[in-house]
């Protein structure tokens, strides 16, 4: 137990992101079906309208930054160092306070269901309400009094921290601890992607930091940051929001491309196709990313030029996006395809981002967007990207790496069950969503007339949810399966080309016995060009020196929820207690001797 | 800080740079977008408030001045506290950081006593947009100063001690890194909110 | 390995780039109330405060000898700071005019 608390292994760190972030994401499902069971016909009564506001603003919260984001992370830190051939990350203590910090940041989001009491209402009164995007002024004292919203601009906050820590950590590890003969150009697709997504998050997390420092001087300290009746702008929190949303969507998709540009050539035995233009076309999508924010605000009169330069670079990026998509089906044209469900997902990825990216593209022309504006379209439209994108990408993750992190295989068979049912769940859930937007049905409305002629397109899309839901069923079995009727897995199940795959599964605790030495980008396969690298020895010739844990991270990470729950109560000694936890913290770290 | 991972600095790294260095430019890079956001904050809200006090009714330039003035003389005790920590002397160097330690303190008092005399003036962090930008925008720049004045009389404490040496060269060149995008920022602003009205 | 760099720049460089900055400081402030300039005011005080920016960087932050990748994780997002703030500000005065009509 200790160990684990201590733990600065970046291995672990990386389960306990999987198991955190998995959690989290059966609570947002969870908050998914209600929903669904709610609008499953023409005025549900199962919930009102004011719960109904706190599930669709908590399932969006959840899913972006409690269960995508980290089950990306927990691959970060449990593939990168082994595929750049290091023994950890550059800063493996403040790897585990990133951890720690998005534990507890979650658990401070989530506790808002179940903290009504405390603040004097019901149970299921006083979580987030506002949307997961909180546009102003719906997030005004005024228009939300409770601390709704505090719970989500305060998460936020230690979210942020989180994300920023883990940033800067990777980044650096990325560069400075590769192998001797990992050049930039020989990193496996997953790592350059990811390094492509940690730029956008220390470029973009600080957008979303200062618009909820300014939200929370709104609220707190009676300021008029977005409000009007100051002379504020509530559409200055739009441009701030989505500075920070449109980086972050390709903070969420990046590393599933990634994923995927690992999972096609394995299973095709075929290098990546185009490796270099994949790589170059992250970082082109990562560029133009920075520059279509406002595309999110055509209904906000933005003027015509505006509009005009927006959608004019919106509709850029389906040229790099397209390139991907290109070199992906041409990494499996002419393979030796292998069916596993790793492949299944990774192709289903593809076919779902498809549809996703086309929708994206019909919101890119301002005219078009004004009719789908907060309607199911777009509902559509960012499912079809974030979970036929984003988690079909994960679970190929998944199944590709999961021998590698526990060392067991899970089932093939219950595999197939599980993308067979995703598949047809997501598309029965999302598919009418298109069309019941395009009648004219508003996204986040709890309830709805008969009269609206969406019923039948409502009932299919629970229908889906549901199916969706039991496949999630199937795979958590699938996970579990693993841990009690064990099938052990090989060094090398897949015959995957990198180095994660040259040592055993699960790794040791040093990784490498001695660090390899890379000579081209397919290290572990024979090609015309190269044979297969060198076996590492079995047993460290050298003894390797594993630096111990360290409690600080975690102390430091605690002082944050504290602090933030003095803010939500307005106790500022409670405020000043989490700060000197935090600075105890600080100091003990800074004089905490660590080699490692 | 002090003995933070300065194990790094002797490994292999393969761009041959500092692991911390690295990432405290990253995070510099980062903070452009923080202050970036606040200054365009600053700037969108530029003459909308709807009542007074209004910058050019309050800003005082010449005492500004005297502030600016007082962190660049700080940037330069920096460098010379960081030059002669390198070369080992650390007579100089427990001096010169002290001296930017103080340096800070004395811009930290100025802005104590700016605020407060605007707030004796009329302006609140409520009283219009102008007062809630500038407050947010400069007090945050404030907050950036104080940690860099407790950064730097940690490591001031630590030389006293005898625990503080060339060894420890790259954790001196970090602070200071800190220090000067404290300082630039504070150009910046002293120019966007001060001498632009 | 406390990289190259230092070297190039000495006690006497720290010197003379604090003199030039407060002589810079001097101009601004004169600028501000010469009346004359008021109509250039603008334009001539971000070229100074970018000169001090520059120079700051430059020699007291070591980037002009240091790794010119150090130059690259600063450039960057400086510069996209930048286009944050110039194109905001494009948007946002464009919106506001197109709302008031004027």
């Amino acid at each position: 137990m200790k160990s684990w608390l201590t733990t600065t292994d970046h291995k672990r760190i990386g389960l306990l992101y999987f198991w955190t972030a998995f959690a989290f994401f059966l609570i947002g499902g969870l908050e998914a079906l209600i929903i669904r069971a709610q609008l499953v016909r023409p005025e549900g009564i199962g919930v009102s309208a004011e719960t109904f506001n706190q599930l669709f603003t908590m399932h969006g919260t959840t899913m972006v930054f409690l269960a995508l984001m980290p089950l990306s992370a927990a691959f970060f830190n449990f593939i990168i160092p082994l595929q750049i051939g290091a023994r950890d990350v550059a800063f493996p203590r403040l790897n585990a306070f990133s951890y720690w910090v998005f534990l507890l940041g979650g658990l401070f989001l989530n506790a808002s269901f179940v903290a009504g009491p405390l603040f004097g209402a019901g149970q299921l009164s006083v979580a987030p309400d506002a949307g997961w995007f909180g546009y102003a002024n719906l997030t005004s004292r005024q228009f939300s009094p409770g601390p709704n919203v505090d719970f989500w601009l305060l998460g936020l906050q230690i979210l942020g921290i989180a994300s920023l820590a883990a940033g800067f950590n990777f980044v650096v590890t990325i560069l400075n601890m590769r192998a001797p003969g990992m050049r930039m150009l020989r990193l496996p697709p997953f790592t350059w992607m990811t390094l492509i997504t940690q730029f956008l998050v220390i470029t973009a997390f600080p957008v979303i930091t200062v618009a909820l420092v300014l939200l929370m001087f709104d609220r707190f300290f009676g300021t008029h940051f977005f409000l009007p009746s100051g002379g504020g702008d509530p559409i200055l929190w739009q441009h701030l929001f989505w500075m920070f949303g449109h980086p972050e969507v390709y903070i969420l998709i990046l590393p599933a491309m990634g994923i995927v540009s690992e999972v096609l050539p394995t299973f095709s035995r075929k290098p990546l196709f185009g490796y270099t233009v994949v790589v170059y076309s992250g970082v082109v999508i990562a560029f133009l990313g920075w520059s279509v924010w406002a595309h999110h605000m055509f209904a906000s009169g933005l003027g015509p030029i505006a509009d005009s330069v927006f959608a004019g670079t919106t509709m850029l990026i389906a040229i790099p996006t397209g390139v991907k998509i290109f070199n992906w089906i041409g990494t499996l044209w002419g393979g030796q395809i292998r069916f596993t469900t790793a492949l299944l997902f990774a192709v289903g990825f593809i076919a779902m981002f498809i549809i996703g990216g086309l929708s994206g593209v019909t919101h890119a022309s301002a005219p078009t967007d004004l009719q789908q504006t907060d309607t199911y379209y777009v509902v559509a439209h960012i499912h079809y990207v974030l979970f036929g994108g984003t988690i079909l990408g994960l679970f190929a993750g998944m199944y590709y790496w999961w021998p590698k992190m526990t060392g067991r295989l899970l089932s093939e068979r219950l595999g197939k069950v599980h993308f067979w049912l995703t598949l047809i769940g997501m598309n029965l859930a999302f598919f009418p969503m298109h069309l019941s937007g395009l009648l004219g049905m508003p996204r986040r409305i709890y309830t709805y007339s008969p009269d609206l002629g969406v019923a039948g397109f409502n009932l299919v899309s629970t229908i889906g949810a549901f199916l969706v839901g039991i496949a999630t069923l199937v795979f958590f079995w699938n996970l579990l399966r693993t841990r009690w009727q064990p099938v052990n897995a090989p060094a090398n199940p897949w015959n995957g080309a990198t180095l994660e795959w040259a040592i055993p599964s699960p790794p040791p605790v040093y990784n490498f016995t001695v660090i390899p030495t890379v000579a081209n980008r397919l290290p572990l396969w024979q090609t015309e060009r190269h044979g297969p690298m060198a076996p590492l020895p079995e047993r460290p010739p050298a003894p390797i020196h594993v630096p111990g844990g360290s409690w600080w991270p975690m102390i430091t990470a605690v002082g944050l929820p504290i602090m933030a729950i003095g803010a939500l109560s307005h106790f500022l000694p409670v405020v000043l207690a989490g700060a000197v936890v935090a600075i105890v913290g600080i100091y003990g770290w800074a004089f905490e001797p660590f080699e490692m | 800080m002090a003995h933070d991972t300065h194990a790094a600095t002797h490994h292999h790294t393969s761009m041959g740079l500092d692991s911390r260095k690295m990432a405290f430019w990253a995070f510099i890079g980062s903070e452009c977008l923080l202050f970036g956001s606040l200054i365009s904050t600053y700037l969108v809200y530029k003459g909308r408030s709807l009542v007074g006090p209004y910058p050019h009714e309050i800003l005082n330039i010449p005492f500004t001045s005297f502030s600016t003035f007082d962190l660049l003389m700080s940037s330069l005790a920096m460098v010379l506290a960081l030059a002669a920590v390198q070369r080992g002397d650390m007579k100089q160097g427990k001096l010169w950081l002290l001296v930017t330690a103080l340096l800070g303190l004395v811009f930290l008092g100025g802005q104590f006593w700016e605020f407060s005399h605007f707030v004796h003036e009329g302006l609140g962090l409520t009283t219009n947009l102008f007062g809630s930008t500038f407050y947010v925008l400069t007090g945050t720049h404030g907050a950036h100063v104080t940690i860099g004045v407790i950064w730097l009389l940690t490591l001031w404490v630590q030389a006293l001690r005898g625990k503080l040496g060339p060894a420890n060269a790259m954790t001196v060149e970090i602070t200071g890194l800190y220090w000067h995008f404290v300082d630039v920022v504070w150009i910046v602003i002293f120019t966007v909110v001060y001498l632009i009205q | 390995m406390s990289e190259q760099g230092q070297a190039h720049a000495t006690t006497g460089t720290y010197l003379r780039i604090a003199a030039i900055l407060v002589m810079i400081t001097l101009i601004e402030v004169g600028v501000f109330y010469v009346p004359a300039f008021q109509a250039v005011l603008v334009p001539v005080l971000l070229v100074l405060s970018a000169v001090k920016f520059t120079l700051v960087v430059m020699f007291y932050m070591h980037l002009k000898f240091d790794n010119k990748f150090f130059a690259f994780l600063f450039g960057g997002p400086l510069l996209l700071g930048l286009a944050v703030v110039v194109s905001l500000l494009f948007i946002f005065y464009g919106t506001v005019r197109l709302r008031t009509g004027s």
